[in-house]
């Protein structure tokens, strides 16, 4: 394959410049129509991400996810802050960036009129390559991604698993340096999506690409990415590894759901001045709270609430997962923040 | 693609705007192939504005002061151009499709020429526009139209179909751009074709129309491309006549195909 990156592997690593660097992005969307509503999709956010390494930006719908990702593709501009890709500007360099870059978006960005093949060899043309390199480059990534018997169909009659892989596919055809993912595995079915986490990891593994991925699945970020920016509301409210941003949760989270709503405020009082008992949150008939030790706080809880006539339905207890790392940060759920943003935008 | 050394220097945009036209438009052109249906109807939809039109209007040429003796001599031209309009106002639809594909967005993460997306297209609709055009030429003569102008005229009338296809393209994508919806695009096309048919004299001789068609014709384009065209496939054409409507055509459909290409960064903006 006569095909080379941009610029060498090495002279990368050397560098300490990371592959991303985002600075205070601010961006307002305003809505036509005779209300003229604003609605700030991002309000600050900034983060850096070393070359080579698996990125995960986790929030709920709305959180700002894609915006971010539209301005670092070049798609969108934001209203002030910068942003650099391989150390090139996004709006003073888009041209440069754009090469580096490669970009499979939530809804696909496959022609579905055209078979897998022509889709991948078109893409590959628009990058500059001969029409024999697109076509070798097409035949090795249809092998990869396990489509080369569809390579002649109609992606009209791909599955949703082959269609994203192709998309994967598109995405990588001119062997970029970053690739950003937006929500990769949204409406798969669990066996595409674990097959999709398996490409995923060898991006970076095997291929040295860093990899930007949005999701606003806690499970799959927690599995791929090496570095996590949680965003909400537009801002990164916490950042670190997977596991530093549990760890900094201190002990186990517990979950109660009452029986009966009513009963919540006295629960909230008497668990509240129970010794060794934190961060508590109520949220319907659910009440969280963080606690030293899991095995000696459920005991405690439930006899204090069954010594005060209040009827437990269910307990859980865990060790500290995203989902209680965002809701330390965000000050919601993740699940209710998503439902909440779902209900802003309907 | 070749390797650049330094560090940080990513290789120089590949490919010009010509080499891109070309991969577009030939994606296009495989999709057009690709839906037999559509080729079909494309094709009948003009024999049957032909026949139809021919029939209905054939006791026109009997009016005193109707500038033709055969009225399928008359009309032909005018339903070149008629289809020419009509298939161009759905040109949008693509672009609909590709936004909501997301292909949209890809490309334009590419270093794909913002002007190839626009050209491959539009040379697709062009060569689409040219076979339709050749076919309901076709048509006429088979139904006993007859012209003095020869190969010229054919040209001139393909070509001033094909201008006044690319304006009309252009106008349907860069709506598409802006509404970035399937029914208001084809609700606009709607209510503008059918009004710019009968504003002109693609059916009917403005002289024996009321005197505010005959202005209101003078101004459009659609007039411009039939105008043209008829003088040209006459006898002795008036080549001013003729050269004065095509430089028309060809401003407006320049002027329309820049303000698509502006339509794309206002797709960008609000992205």
């Amino acid at each position: 394959m006569t095909v080379q990156a941009p610029y060498p592997a090495s002279a990368e690593r050397a560098s300490a410049t990371p592959a991303l660097e985002v600075a205070d992005l601010v961006k307002t969307y305003r809505s036509g129509g005779r209300k003229k509503t604003e609605v700030r999709a991002l309000d600050g956010v900034s983060f850096s991400v070393p070359a080579g390494t698996v990125f995960g930006l986790l929030g709920p719908n709305g959180a700002g996810k894609s915006t971010t990702v539209k301005i670092l593709t070049t798609l969108s501009r934001a209203d002030s802050g910068t942003a650099r890709v391989m150390g090139l500007d996004v709006v003073a360099d888009q041209e440069r960036v754009r090469l580096a870059i490669g970009y499979v978006s939530q809804k696909s960005g496959a022609d579905t009129e055209a078979t897998g093949r022509e889709n991948l060899v078109l893409s590959g043309r628009i990058y500059g390559l001969s029409r024999h390199e697109a076509g070798q480059r097409a035949d090795a990534l249809l092998e990869r991604f396990g489509l080369a018997e569809a390579a002649g169909r109609l992606v009209r009659t791909y599955s949703g698993g082959m269609q994203r892989k192709l998309d994967v596919a598109l995405g990588l055809i001119h062997r970029p340096r970053v690739l950003f993912l937006d929500e990769p595995t949204t409406g798969l079915d669990p066996e595409a999506r674990a097959d999709m986490w398996a490409e995923i990891e060898r991006l970076s593994t095997e291929d040295g690409i860093t990899v930007l991925l949005t999701t606003h699945y806690l499970e799959e970020a927690d599995r791929l990415a090496g570095q996590l920016a949680i965003v909400d509301r537009g801002r990164v409210v916490a950042e670190g590894t997977p596991e530093s941003l549990k760890a900094a949760l201190h002990g186990d989270a517990i979950q109660i759901d009452l029986a009966e709503a009513g009963t919540m405020g006295e629960a909230r009082l008497l668990v509240e001045r129970m010794p060794g008992v934190g961060a508590l949150h109520l949220d319907g008939v659910t009440l969280r709270a963080r606690v030293d030790s899991g095995a000696a706080a459920v005991p405690a809880v439930l006899g204090v609430l069954d010594d005060a006539g209040i009827a437990v339905s269910s307990v859980t207890m865990s060790r500290p997962s995203l989902d209680d790392v965002y809701l330390q940060h965000a000050g919601r759920s993740f699940t209710n923040a998503d439902r909440a943003e779902e209900e802003r935008a309907a | 693609m070749t390797a650049t050394a330094t560090t940080g220097a990513i290789a120089a945009a590949p490919g010009g705007l010509f080499a891109h036209t070309g991969y577009i438009t030939g994606r296009w052109l495989r999709a057009q192939l690709r839906q037999p249906a559509y080729l079909v109807f494309s094709l009948l939809q003009p024999a049957i504005w032909l026949l139809l039109f021919g029939q209905l209007f054939k006791g026109i040429v009997n009016l005193p002061g109707f500038d033709s003796d055969s009225y399928i001599a008359f009309l032909t031209p005018g339903i070149v151009i008629m289809t020419a309009l009509l298939s161009s106002g759905w040109s949008g639809t693509g672009f609909i499709l590709d936004m909501e594909r997301g292909i949209m967005d890809r490309m334009l993460t590419s270093p794909v020429r913002r002007g190839a997306l626009m050209a491959g297209q539009l040379v697709s609709q062009a060569v689409s526009i040219l076979i339709q055009g050749v076919i309901v030429l076709v048509m006429g003569i088979a139904a006993g139209a007859r012209y003095d102008g020869g190969a010229a005229g054919f040209a001139v009338t393909l070509g001033t179909a094909v201008l006044l296809a690319v304006g009309f393209c252009s106008l349907s994508n860069a709506v598409a751009l802006l509404t970035r919806q399937q029914t208001a695009l084809i609700g606009i096309f709607q209510f503008v074709s059918l009004p710019l048919t009968f504003l002109s004299s693609v059916m009917m001789d403005p002289d024996l129309a009321p005197d505010w068609v005959a202005t209101a014709a003078r101004y459009n384009p659609v007039d411009w491309a039939v105008v043209a065209s008829r003088e040209a496939l006459s006898a002795d054409p008036n080549w001013a006549v003729v050269g004065w409507r095509a430089g028309f055509l060809a401003t407006f459909a320049v002027v329309v195909a820049w303000l698509c290409t502006r339509a794309f960064r206002t797709y960008q903006r609000s992205a």
